[in-house]
């Protein structure tokens, strides 16, 4: 190690930094206010760290990671994403009686292991990243214990993401096996050089995309979605939708770029498969849904399939529509499952769709956020939802995917239909409001402020999309040369 | 600059409404309607400063805007108004101001966000109208659409959930496939030129196989067809037109199935005229069978709402006959039919809002008799039931009647049917007034004639309908550059359909060597 490696790591040895004294502060004194300023801090240091590293060369820590404009885009996108959830997390968690410190070394974890996941270039770190990625979370989404349906999904999150890290695992051994390397350039250059791609590879392959399938939540890795994101607190359910599945996704694409995956067109057809059954499902079970967590999970899991078909364009425009897609989702589902937080009280979350009956004739403001969160799910335009998904068609259509993108379209209309409903059901006139207990207004002001941060950001992206598509041009140009 | 300053007026007025809605309900009412005027001022002022613009030579364009906006992508802010335009923008603010008129009494709930909507949907229409690129005519096409959910899903009548969503999903699903085309064209052009655009300019001049050019106007007119409405996809519009409140129908069948007419002008005839071609027979057929389809359902309604609302169905049929039949005068007469029904139709929408106040119910079967206590009501509603009935004088039947000789020419035998449906409007139209206003009062209610505010409402709609009646020549000679441009690309093709159809009372342009080239419109584009 020398010093550059620790400058080029910098966001996530601040991370490292903010759980451990964290985890000191705790065994002090308990303080919810403390502790949360300090992940706060740690959060704001390990992104104004990334200025500091700034877009130069590629710069690689052999043999694991590999820090390039792809990856400062991206931890910047993840750690964001984890200060908007660690600031909806104080006023859900302080109205809460159990012991709430304990939530943000988790929560930090988490984002650190995201991190990981985005600057791997490797299977060994990959799997690192993923692992405390997920050992987090399962304390994370069972955190809340005395709820009726925390275990649940705990437990059931727990035993579905242990077996597909085992899949995984068996999968890059196989990998391993074969190629002699892990390294993500190496076994590209292995599969140049072999005129036929062993059968072995191929079962490593499909025994990786399990694996990476279940972390995206795409069919048919999907089960786990609407019971976890119901069974989790709200902040937890924000967390799981963007942090976790924006990691993968960049391991994703990194990992195609490197081995060159999309010239093989076994993988192609694998995954456009899992594309259209993503959308398909994802929308068609999202309909029969009451529950809006679940049926914001149904969503996802249809936003995943868009976010694919995009991805299977393999262009340097395709590339730059998932990362635009996955700005805009996150923008969105923070904001969504933000709402949700702002809404629930002691006993559960504001997760029904009575709950949101008249909204908009209460509290005229969050339904009118919530409302453009949903539009943007749903495409329409004034939001970053329609660009991004603009972008996603445009990547399509220019790559000819003409069933990728027929089958996008008409999913999209299916999706307006559950979006649609949430959205009428809170401006019905019906007014069979109970007033939640108030908490210190205080802190309702740090959630309401970050959700009115988000509709307004939500908005300029879907006026002004030029900004972010330039920043998102110049950084993650880095990801076409394929670097050692 | 002129252009945005009319779109941005009505965004910011319904955003000012919203927020001074929840002080007090009056403010809002005050603010749209000063909004609309003041674009309605702006408008007319341009057709006023127009003539001196027309003395340039081919200046079809009266005024044009453009801004970098997303640059990456080549999309462009590109307003740019032309004759069309220009009446369409002017129907659009006159429905507009009526549409906050007739809401002063109905509209009592949720004022603010009520007319947040209404300036909205305006602002949409607005752009669709403006637009000249093509992303940005999708953006405003989905614009329009939310505002005018929540109008119907709101303020609606008791069926409101269901009438909503079924417009909505429609309307989107079909907006969808449009954008697919847009995004088709916009590759095969740029990977022909290199320079990827959205620029409706630049677009015209995109050459592609006959097979593609097909797919590619039918994504387009998926989207206008459904709009317009034609036939076989007509139906969210009777839920749609029975259930919105009366402002909403007005704007619905006014305004914004005019947008389907002005898509199919605008994009489809000088984007894809051998497509176009191949399809008219076809397309003429169905708006024939809408116009037929459409009389007859019409006659058979109890609802009142709901049969005004099939009317339209029929009054659209001649629409697309008119714009498949691809010479000056059918065309003539499709702009003059959009005018002159979205003033009758618009009309009958808010007799038939009167009476509910008064009644409250849209069932023809128990109203009757009106004239005895309502006779200013009972004049206004002769009016313009013969309008819709294309009485001589009235507006409408100059649209009709100039639609049917251009489409003569074009297909004779579907012509005769399409008179026929004149005839049957003649027995819709007159089975309204019997109903309503003839005959035994079934009711114990006492109709109270027109207030003030209704009269200050019906008498311009009144004198304008005479207005295009007696003297359609400005809208003619407003609208005349425009058609000349979207036909460019018909007069040279030989065809037996396309006689040179140079009118009579239409001054004769001296033929340049412009219109000689074989060009797909545009040639007076903007640069």
């Amino acid at each position: 190690m020398v010093l550059d490696d620790f400058l080029h790591l910098m966001p996530l040895l601040i991370l490292v930094m903010g759980s451990l004294i964290t985890m000191l502060v705790i065994a002090v004194k308990r303080y919810h206010k403390i502790i949360y300023i300090i992940t706060m801090l740690s959060l704001i240091a390990a992104f104004a760290s990334l200025f500091e590293i700034g877009i130069g060369e590629p710069y690689h820590i052999s043999p694991l990671f590999i820090v390039d404009g792809f990856a400062i885009f991206y931890i910047g996108l993840i750690l964001l994403s984890s200060l908007v959830v660690a600031m909806l997390s104080y006023a859900y968690f302080e109205q809460r009686e159990e012991r709430k410190e304990e939530y943000y070394i988790l929560h930090i974890l988490a984002t650190l292991g995201a991190c990981v996941m985005v600057i791997s270039k490797h299977f060994g770190a990959l799997f690192l990243g993923l692992e405390v990625l997920s050992v987090s979370l399962y304390g994370l989404v069972a955190y809340l214990r005395t709820r009726e349906r925390s275990d649940e999904a705990g437990i059931k999150y727990l035993i579905l993401a242990a077996m597909s890290s085992a899949f995984l695992l068996f999968g890059m051994a196989l990998v391993y096996a074969m190629s002699g390397s892990m390294g993500f350039y190496e076994i590209g250059l292995y599969l140049a050089a072999s005129q036929q791609v062993p059968l072995i590879l191929i079962v490593g392959f499909g025994l990786m995309v399990v694996g990476i399938g279940f972390k995206l939540g795409v069919v048919p890795f999907h089960m786990w979605t609407p019971d976890v994101y119901e069974g989790a607190p709200a902040p937890v359910t924000a967390f799981i939708a963007t942090v976790s599945k924006g990691g993968m996704v960049a391991v994703l694409i990194r990992f195609f770029m490197q081995t060159n995956g999309f010239n093989y067109p076994t993988m192609i057809l694998i995954f456009t498969i899992i594309a259209i059954a993503s959308m398909f499902a994802g929308n068609i079970l999202a309909l029969m849904q009451n529950n809006v967590k679940r049926i914001l999970a149904y969503s996802s899991i249809a936003h995943l399939g868009y976010i694919l078909v995009a991805f299977l364009a393999g262009n340097a425009m395709g590339i730059e529509a998932v990362t635009f897609y996955l700005v805009a989702y996150f923008i969105t589902s923070l904001g969504a499952f933000g709402i949700i937080t702002l809404l629930s009280d002691e006993e559960r979350d504001a997760e029904q769709m009575e709950d949101y009956r008249g909204l908009l004739w209460r509290r005229p403001w969050t339904a009118a956020a919530f409302t453009a969160m949903l539009l943007s799910l749903a495409g329409i335009p004034l939001t970053a939802g329609f660009v991004g998904k603009f972008f996603v068609l445009a990547a399509g259509v220019r790559t000819e995917l003409w069933l990728l993108v027929v089958m996008l379209a008409l999913n999209s209309v299916i999706g307006l239909y559950y979006y649609i409903k949430i959205v009428a059901v809170m401006f019905s006139q019906t007014n069979v409001g109970h007033e939640r207990q108030a908490l210190h207004p205080s802190a309702y002001l740090v959630s309401g402020g970050t959700i009115a941060l988000l509709a307004i950001l939500l908005i300029y992206v879907g006026v002004y999309p030029a900004g972010l598509m330039q920043l998102i041009e110049a950084l993650i140009i880095s990801i076409y040369a394929p670097v050692m | 600059m002129i252009l945005l300053w009319m779109i941005v007026i009505l965004m910011a007025g319904g955003v000012l409404a919203w927020i001074t809605g929840r002080v007090n309900d009056a403010l809002p009412r005050w603010i749209s309607l000063l909004t609309i005027l003041a674009n309605l001022a702006l408008a007319v002022w341009l057709w006023l400063a127009e003539p001196a613009t027309a003395l340039v030579p081919k200046g079809a364009w009266i005024a044009n805007l453009s801004i970098a906006w997303i640059p990456q992508w080549g999309v462009g802010f590109d307003l740019a108004l032309d004759g069309l335009s220009l009446l369409m923008l002017l129907l659009t603010f006159v429905l507009g101001f009526l549409a906050v008129l007739v809401s002063w009494n109905e509209i009592y709930t949720k004022v603010g966000f009520f007319h947040f909507n209404l300036l909205w949907v305006l602002a949409g229409i607005t752009g669709v109208f403006l637009t000249m690129d093509l992303f940005l005519f999708y953006f405003f096409w989905e614009v329009m659409l939310i505002p005018m959910y929540f109008l119907i899903g709101i303020w609606g009548h008791e069926n409101r959930t269901y009438a909503a969503y079924k417009f909505f999903i429609f309307t989107q699903a079909s907006g969808l496939l449009m954008l697919l085309a847009i995004l088709s064209l916009y590759f095969i052009h740029g990977s022909q030129t290199g320079i990827y655009t959205f620029n409706y300019f630049e677009l015209l001049g995109t050459s592609f196989s006959p097979a593609m050019g097909m797919w590619l106007m039918f994504g387009f007119l998926a989207a206008f067809l459904v709009k317009l409405p034609v036939v076989p996809f007509h139906s969210w519009l009777p839920d749609a037109h029975s259930q919105a409140p009366t402002a909403g129908s007005v704007i619905l069948a006014g305004l914004l199935l005019k947008t389907g007419a002005y898509g199919l002008l605008r994009f489809v005839l000088p984007l894809f005229p051998e497509a176009a071609i191949a399809f008219a027979p076809w397309a003429m057929l169905l708006g024939v069978i809408g116009i037929i389809y459409g009389a007859i359902l019409a006659y058979s309604q109890t609802d009142l709402k709901r049969l005004v609302a099939y009317t339209s169905v029929s009054h659209m049929g001649f629409v697309i006959l008119g714009v498949f039949a691809f010479n000056e005068l059918a065309l003539q007469g499709v702009v003059m039919q959009m005018i002159t029904h979205g003033l009758s139709t618009g009309a009958l929408f808010i007799m038939a809002g009167f009476l509910y106040d008064r009644i409250h119910t849209r069932n023809i079967e128990k109203m009757g008799g009106f004239w005895a206590t309502a006779p200013k009501m009972g004049v206004i509603a002769l009016v313009f039931v013969m309008a819709s009935l294309g009485l001589p004088g009235l507006g409408n039947f100059i649209a009709e009647f100039l639609t049917l000789i251009g489409s003569w020419q074009a297909n004779n035998w579907l012509t005769v049917f399409a008179t026929i449906g004149v005839v049957l409007a003649t027995a819709y139209s007159l089975r309204i007034l019997k109903k309503v206003y003839y005959g035994q009062n079934l009711t114990d209610h006492i109709i109270h004639d027109l207030s003030g505010r209704e009269m200050l409402i019906m008498v311009p709609m009144v004198l304008l309908i005479l207005w295009l009646g007696l003297y359609p020549q400005p809208v003619i000679d407003l609208a005349k550059p425009s058609i000349d441009e979207q036909l460019q690309a018909y007069t040279n093709v030989p065809e037996d359909r396309t006689i040179s159809m140079e009118k009579s009372e239409s001054t004769t342009q001296p033929t340049d060597t412009l219109s000689q080239l074989k060009t797909k419109g545009g040639a007076y584009g903007l640069r």
